[in-house]
């Protein structure tokens, strides 16, 4: 099993929320629209999109990283100019959204908000800075460990993903029922970024390294 | 080696939505179509914080994210309203079906669905019981399409495993 169940009780919001019948398996006839998906144009991102660190007037707080990685199909292809959106809270842990309560200061330089499209070998890469852990009510003293959204489009509608990225060696991840939920711990590592020196720029910023492999289309069955 | 999924959170208001993301077609398209309905949790209240999307199946010459011109374009993303409320305007899809993800905090992975906009044989349709079966299709008044999700419970959307 690659995906968390939709009800992990650890997680409360999913009590409510999770369906409770199984999803109704579908053999996708070859026109079904599912198996096709949006095409991004080059023009429809701007340059500093994947720069999350010079979209104000200023430089934001926090450790500068580049995260960069390859979208691929679970045969190993790259998914070409496809649209590769980020998200996150600043080095504060806080997130520049109106419905976030945590106490912890806003940046002025920072919104935590990125987007690119893959280049010809299916690779991304952002600039930003690392985020930070924050607290959230789900139990008491539950943290969430730092981690960016992301959210990622395939060659299929059926592929669409949108998933966290985690950094090395955080203490909370034995605490965190969101990452906890993918059952496998095996597979639960493969939300986790690996340092890469040969990413890291001297001087400058760490590198971290995500790749992301979605699902095979239903066709290849 | 597939990347599990992770839910969307409840802050992605800031990032995802973007302007004239639930318009796949401009203002006075010609034969354009409103779908909107609600987002409802499994002690039918609304879900403030989902996130929808919409795909007709055909790309269009319309900017997915830069909106603008007067073609159409087969993507629309649309964040739900404090009552649950969503809104897409698009063109009518070529089959009798558009396809729908809904992300929202609280799901772990994405929901597919199918919105049909008239009932009618259809391998799928075909497969289900028929209270199960009236949850794909939406209620049409007019031009406007109506078609609430049920994420749980009594009325539980169908949704698809491909
Ligand atoms: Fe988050």
């Amino acid at each position: 099993m690659i995906h968390p169940p939709n009800l992990s009780p650890g997680y409360r919001s999913t009590l409510l929320r999770a369906p409770s019948k199984p999803a109704v398996a579908f053999k996708a006839d070859p026109d079904a629209i599912e198996l096709t998906s949006p095409v991004f144009g080059h023009g429809e991102v701007g340059a500093l999109d994947a720069d999350l660190t010079r979209q104000h007037a200023g430089e934001p707080i926090g450790e500068r990283i580049i995260v960069t990685g390859r979208i691929l199909d679970d045969s190993g292809h790259p998914i070409r100019n496809t649209l590769v959106e980020v998200w996150q809270a600043n080095a504060a842990g806080r997130y520049a959204h109106e419905g976030d309560r945590h106490p912890a200061p806003l940046d002025p330089n920072f919104t935590g908000a990125g987007r690119c499209l893959t280049d010809g070998e299916g690779r991304y890469r952002f600039v930003t800075i690392k985020p930070g852990a924050y607290p959230w009510r789900n139990h008491p003293n539950a943290w969430r460990p730092a981690h960016i959204h992301f959210s990622v489009f395939g060659t299929a509608f059926t592929q669409r993903l949108v998933t966290q990225m985690y950094f090395p060696g955080d203490p909370l991840f034995p605490f965190d029922p969101i990452m906890q939920s993918v059952p496998d711990p095996v597979v639960r590592e493969r939300l986790v970024a690996a340092f890469d020196l040969d990413v890291t720029e001297p001087e400058w910023a760490l590198g971290y390294r995500f790749d992301v492999v979605l699902g095979r289309t239903p066709m290849e069955d | 080696m597939l990347t599990p999924s992770q839910t969307v959170g409840p802050f992605f208001g800031h990032a995802l939505p973007y302007e004239g993301g639930p318009d796949l077609v401009p203002d006075g398209y010609p034969g354009a179509i409103t779908v909107t309905g609600r987002v409802l949790d499994g002690a039918g209240e609304p879900v403030p914080d989902a996130m929808l999307e919409l795909w007709t199946g055909e790309a269009g010459t319309r900017g997915v994210l830069r909106r603008g011109g007067e073609g159409a374009c087969g993507f629309g993303r649309c964040a739900t309203a404090p009552d649950g409320t969503y809104r897409f305007r698009t063109a009518p899809p070529a089959g009798p079906y558009l396809a729908l993800l809904v992300f929202a905090r609280g799901l772990l992975c994405a929901v597919a669905t199918r919105i049909y906009l008239q009932d009618g044989p259809d391998p799928l349709l075909d497969s289900l019981e028929p209270e199960r079966r009236a949850t794909l299709i939406a209620q049409r008044d007019g031009g406007v399409y109506r078609f609430d999700v049920r994420l749980q419970g009594e009325g539980e959307t169908v949704f698809l495993e491909f």
